[in-house]
Parts: structure tokens; sequence; C-alpha cells
């Protein structure tokens, strides 16, 4: 690392703008400016003061800020562009291949690369997820790279800067005054009821007050990182679980997404208000409407097997019964499940009678529970029904086998062997909803259609996030930082005399010079210190660099 | 000591601490992204462990996967009303009676239908292999089954060799099961 040597004999690194002891202008760009550039108190920004190593090489690209700003344009490009297309979790496809010909088939060779340059799944395409993670990078770069000098050059500020970095301050003044020490003391007063901190030394006097206020940038940092941090969490197994599930009354299943945990579903129930029910609020809706929900309730109970139990094992224990309406998840070990969806009225049960066709006389009735069918049922007095064969959706026949297109109980079929005393060889019938086939012949009995039963599916949707804790808390610092260095200001002044009598005065703020002006409007009247000007409003242009050191 | 050894000690600290802090970010972010990009909905890949379960047959006797170390296992996830299952179900008994001598078995895992259909099922297609049901779906979910049949070889060491997720001709069967033979 190479140095500086001011003429005030102070050792500053190489990079450094203004001298870090005395406030001399060192740089040759510095030294050109007529304003001092106060961003990072003229210290030298970490990537200035090596430049050797890949290290430093790769240090420096990420302590660029206009990388880090190039990095969140191409971020906010590539999110706009994602929105084009529907990204691929609205896509009807169980498959990556299937997904590739959806976007090929409906929007042509555009939709081909689209897929294929992954903006069809832009927060999962690995492109994407190097981009925020080099905003991070640079987040992390940029802060310790000019948050540490900044606070160091802070840290260590001197009362008696020289006098070229008074001349050179936004706010300066200087002239002649009666009696030098009683105008000082009579300033320092006024600032302390202003509450400033004042340092004095060697006839130079410092007030300070809010440096905090340029920490604001780095807490916002801060809070951005641990933003990013708690997004990354959501990669890693055990923090992040998002499933729905469909369980049908009566039903025990395992929760999707959390091994070990089963759930029975006790009942559905799904209520509307009506206009006996409900005293005036809704009737209007009603009169409108014709129907205003009014609860989706699923009563479970949950089970969980030991530790280190097998899937398929049964031997979970109840853990607890609740009702799931909405808004109200069951909670249990940071999962969370939702009343979601509902399907009303599937099939559960069909009764039946044995009747003689010609006499129509009953031998009695037959449950056939469609979850759990039985091989045989015994009507008693020597008449029984077998169930040979089931088909729960029923969907024609194929080679003369009865077909069915799902497990779901949408359109039963049955496949039956009835035997009576009258009977004792057994009659076949084919029985499906509205039809009845006699595959083995002209039988005399049959059964009939009496009732059904149905029952509820409830859709649960299953969550687990570890990581909201870490992203809220992140949210909140990213806050803080804001409020910390949009809405309080680093203001300091500096003024000193010379042995000839002469008072110089300046002063500096992070923001809102109107405020800084009129507090040193206060302190001159009360002091007699000589007039300020505000060096900026002559040279007649703004100084970028000065005012947004925000981000 | 002197100002220079200093600062070439304070250059070199500061040397180790970039590397450390770009060293960090580096391998938490490559990590997050490769995490990323491989998890796919598939659980189990080819290459794990496959996940140990224990599920009850037809005639009650109960089947763990790892009592199975030391042979091959077919396992085959299916469903009654499926079409694919239909047609491979008869090659798989067939080569099932041709491999059981050799260490290869056959698990056949229903996704929780009722005991009669399945039977009938079995009785209609002569099956003699173990066919188990999954009443609960933790074993499908365990395994993150999707489409039906999906079928997992599973090595004599208990890795899973392949996973196929569509209907397998009789030719593929074959040579499946010959690749799960312990040697």
């Amino acid at each position: 690392m190479s140095f500086i040597k001011c003429e005030c004999g102070h050792q500053n690194p190489e990079g450094t703008d203004i001298c870090q002891n005395c406030g001399r202008p060192l740089s040759k760009e510095e030294k050109s400016k007529r304003l001092a550039d106060m961003r990072y108190d003229g210290a030298a920004i970490r990537s200035k003061t090596h430049k050797r190593s890949i290290v430093d090489k790769i240090w420096n690209f990420f302590s660029s800020v206009k990388i880090g700003v190039s990095i969140i344009i191409a971020i906010l490009v590539a999110s706009a562009i994602g929105t084009i297309l529907p990204q691929v979790f609205y896509v009807p496809a169980t498959s990556e291949a299937q997904a590739a010909q959806y976007y090929e088939d409906n929007y042509g060779l555009f939709g081909k690369i689209y897929n294929a340059l992954g903006l069809s799944d832009l927060y999962g395409s690995w492109w994407f997820m190097t981009l925020v993670g080099m905003l991070g990078i640079s987040l992390v770069v940029v802060s310790l790279d000019r948050g540490i000098p900044l606070y160091k050059s802070l840290k260590n500020q001197r009362v008696d800067r020289h006098p070229s970095f008074l001349k050179r301050q936004r706010l300066y003044g200087e002239g002649n005054v009666q009696d030098p020490d009683a105008v000082m003391q009579k300033a320092a007063e006024k600032l302390k009821e202003k509450r400033y901190k004042i340092r004095e030394k060697n006839g130079a006097l410092l007030a300070e007050k809010g440096r905090w206020a340029r920490w604001g940038p780095y807490v916002n940092h801060l809070g951005l990182i641990l933003f990013l941090f708690g997004v990354m969490l959501r990669a890693l197994p055990g923090f992040y679980v998002d499933e729905s599930m469909w369980i049908r009354e009566g039903e025990i299943s395992a929760v999707k997404g959390a091994p070990g945990l089963y759930l029975e579903n006790k009942g559905f129930s799904f209520d509307m208000y009506t206009q006996e029910n409900t005293n005036e609020v809704f009737s209007e809706a009603i009169d409108r409407v014709g129907s205003v929900a009014s609860n989706y309730q699923t009563d479970v109970a949950l089970y969980e097997t030991p530790e280190g139990a097998l899937p398929g094992s049964t031997n979970a224990e109840l853990v607890k019964e609740y009702s799931i309406v909405v808004n109200k998840p069951l909670k249990h070990e940071g999962f969370h499940i939702f009343q979601m969806d509902f399907k009303l009225d599937e099939l559960s049960a069909m009764t039946f009678a044995l009747e003689q066709k010609e006499s129509g006389e009953s031998l009695g009735e037959l449950t056939v529970n469609l979850a759990d069918p039985q091989k045989e049922y015994d009507l008693g007095n020597g008449a029984k029904v077998e169930l040979l064969d089931y088909y729960p959706d029923f969907s024609g026949f194929e080679d003369g086998e009865p077909q069915t297109a799902t497990p779901v109980p949408n359109n039963p079929a049955f496949l039956f062997k009835m035997t009576t005393p009258e009977t004792p060889e057994g009659e076949t019938s084919f029985v499906a909803i509205r039809q009845t086939l006699e595959p083995l012949g002209e039988n005399t009995y049959k059964l009939a259609f009496q009732s059904a039963d149905t029952r509820d599916v409830s859709g649960l949707t299953v969550r687990k996030d570890k990581t909201i804790p870490v992203i809220a808390l992140g949210g909140l610092i990213f806050m803080i930082g804001v409020v910390q260095g949009s809405y309080f200001n680093h203001r300091r002044f500096w003024i000193r005399k010379s042995d000839d009598g002469r008072i110089q005065v300046a002063g500096h703020t992070s923001k809102n010079w109107v405020a800084l002006q009129r507090e040193l409007d206060a302190v001159t009247e009360h002091a007699g210190l000589p007039a300020y000007t505000d060096q900026r409003d002559k040279e007649g242009h703004s100084d970028k660099s000065e005012g947004v050191s925000n981000t | 000591m002197s100002s220079q050894q200093d600062r070439e000690k304070k250059k070199k600290r500061q040397q180790i601490i970039r590397t450390a802090i770009l060293g960090v970010l580096a391998i938490a972010i490559i990590y997050t992204i490769v995490v990323n990009v491989t998890a796919n909905e598939d659980i189990v890949e080819v290459g794990d462990e496959a996940p140990d379960f224990m599920l009850v047959d037809l005639e009650g006797n109960t089947h763990q996967l790892s009592d199975y170390r030391g042979e091959g296992v077919f396992l085959n996830f299916w469903g009654t009303w499926c079409g694919p299952c239909k047609k491979e179900m008869p090659h798989m008994e067939k080569y099932y009676n041709e491999f059981k001598d050799e260490g290869v078995n056959i698990l056949a895992v229903n996704i929780a239908e009722s005991d009669l259909k399945v039977q009938s099922f079995a009785n209609t297609y002569g099956l003699s292999f173990p066919i188990v049901i999954d009443k609960t779906k933790s074993v499908r979910d365990a395994y993150n089954i999707r489409p039906l049949p999906t079928t997992l070889l599973i090595g004599p060491d208990g890795k899973v060799k392949k996973i196929i997720q569509q209907e397998m001709s009789e030719e593929e069967i074959k040579t499946y099961m010959e690749s799960i033979m312990p040697s």
C-alpha cells in the first residue's frame, strides 16, 4: 500500500481525497474542486487502497456503485420480462417436457426461447439467482468498503482543520471581529443550546450533532442482506413447505410435506347466511345473490407417529382435535394447515334391496361402503349377496371387461352374485347407475337401488415457513435505516480564529441545508460571527455528489 | 517495530479478511443455487438411499423395505384403474417367477384403494407377488410419486438405481430385473 504524505506530515492511504488529519485537499481532482467532497469525509474508500491480487480485483468490481446499480437494473428487467408469459406453475403441465411443449405450442418460437432461457421459471433459474446473489455480495462489499473508512474518519476527525478545509465548505464566512474569544465562547453557548457536541482545541471549535444519521445507508444495507439471507434459507430442507392436499370425510391421510403427521377428516361443513339466521346485515346481499357463505370448516384429528417411525406404520398417537376454519389454521410444530377448498357430496355409500323381480318381495337390504366394500353381505334367511368386483368410476366395457377411469366414485358400478334359497346356484348381476345387466342369463332376483350417502372433500394447504422472522427482522432494520438516513442529518460547524483576530466559520450537513442555515443564522446573530454565504449558489451548478448519500 | 512492517501486516490481514468474506458469500450463494436448481419435485433421486417404509400386504404380512437389503427390489407404484398398470402387471408376474430365486423381489404398492378392489385385481391377473396398500398415502409422499405407474429399481445395497415414470415393456422389465440382481 502506498501513502500520500500531507503538508502537515500525516500519512494518508492512497486514494485519500482530503487529509484525514488537517483537512487539506490531497488528490489532484480534489484540489481542482472549489468545494470539498464530503461524501466519505474525503477518506480513501477501501477499493482504492489496493489494486493488486485477484481478490482485490473482485472486491473492487463489487465495490463499484455503478456495478451495484447495473445489477439492480438487470434484476428489474429480468423480472419485467418474466411477466410477459405465464410462469411455469400456472401452466397445465406435470413435467418439464410437457411445459416446454406447452410454451412452444402456445407461443411459438418466442415461447420456446422464453422457456429455454429459464424465463418461464424466473425465480428458479440459475442466472436469476446468481444476479440476486451478486446483489448480495455487492451490498456487503459496498457497505464494508465505504462504511468502515467513513466510521474511522469521523471517529478520528480533528477539531483544528486547516483553513483551506474550512474555505472549501459549502457554508463559509470569514471576517474580523472585536473580541474573537468572546465570539467563540458565545457561539459555543448557542450551539450547545442547540444540542451540538462541542470540542475545542488550539483556538478552533468543532460542533457536531446527529452523526449516527450517516450510518443510515449501512443499516439499510444490513436489513437488505438479512432479507436476502432469509430468502436463501427457504432453499434449505426443513425451512419452507407449501403443499396442498385433498382429504375426504372419514379418511386418515398423511400430511403432505410433514413426514410423521397424519390428519383425519372428521367432517366438513359449509354454512350459509339465510334470511332466517341472520339479522339485517346480509339481507340485502342475500336478496341480490341468493346466498352468502358464512363458514367453511373442517373438523380434524391430528396424529403423530413416534420419532423415527417408518412411513406406512400405523402406531400414530392423537395429538389434538381441531376445527380448521378460514384464517384459523391448525398449528403444530411450525406447520400451519389452512382451509382452502372443498368439494361437496361425493358418493360414499349405496343401499340396495334384494328383490324378487315378479312379486317385488324384498329379502333385505345391504349398504355398500364405497371406500371399503365388503366381499359378502349376509341378508339372513339363507339370502346373501357377494360383491365380485367394484368399479368406482365406470367408463364402459373393453373386451367385455368393465373399466374404471379413476379411483374416485363418480359413477360406481358393481358386479354382484345373489344367492337365495330359491336360487342356490346364485345369479350374477352387473349394477351401474340407471343400468342393470344380466351377463349370465335372465335372473329371478334383482338389486334395487334404495338410497345413497355422500361425503364432502376438504382441500387443505400445508405451510411451514421458518424464514419469516428473519425476513421480517430484515424488513424492520431496512426501514430503521431509511428513517435514520432520511429524517436525521449529520450537521457540523467549524469555527476558527487566527492570531490576527480573523474568524472563519464553515458548516456542513448530510441533508437539509435550509435547516443548517437557520441554525447558523441563529448562532451568527447571537455571537456576532462574520456573515457566511452558500458557496454553491455562486458556483451556479448543483454538486451531484452531495445530498444524495442514501443507497 | 517500524511502521513499514506494521503496514505490511495490516495489509496482509485485510487481504485475508477480504478473501474470507468473498469466499463465505460465494459458497453460500453457490450452495443455494445448486440446491434450488437440482431440487426438482423428486424427493428421491437415482443414487439416493431408498426411504424405508413398512406396509401390510393382502395376506396380512408386514413388508419392510430394509428387510430386503442384499437383494434387489422392483418397487412398483400402481392403481387398479390405471391402464398401463394393467398391461405391465402380467409381465411383472412372469418375470417375478423367473427372478424370485435369483434374489429379485417385487413390491407393488397400491395407493389407498379398497382391499376388495385390490384383491379382485390380483385375482383377475393371477398376481402372486406381494401387493401392499398405502392407505394413508404416506409412502407415496415419502417418494413423492406423481404419475402412475412409477417404478423404482432398488439395488442390493438399498440405493435407487433407476426411476421409471411410464409403462414398461416386457423386455424392459426383464432387463431391469437383471440390473438389480445381486452378484
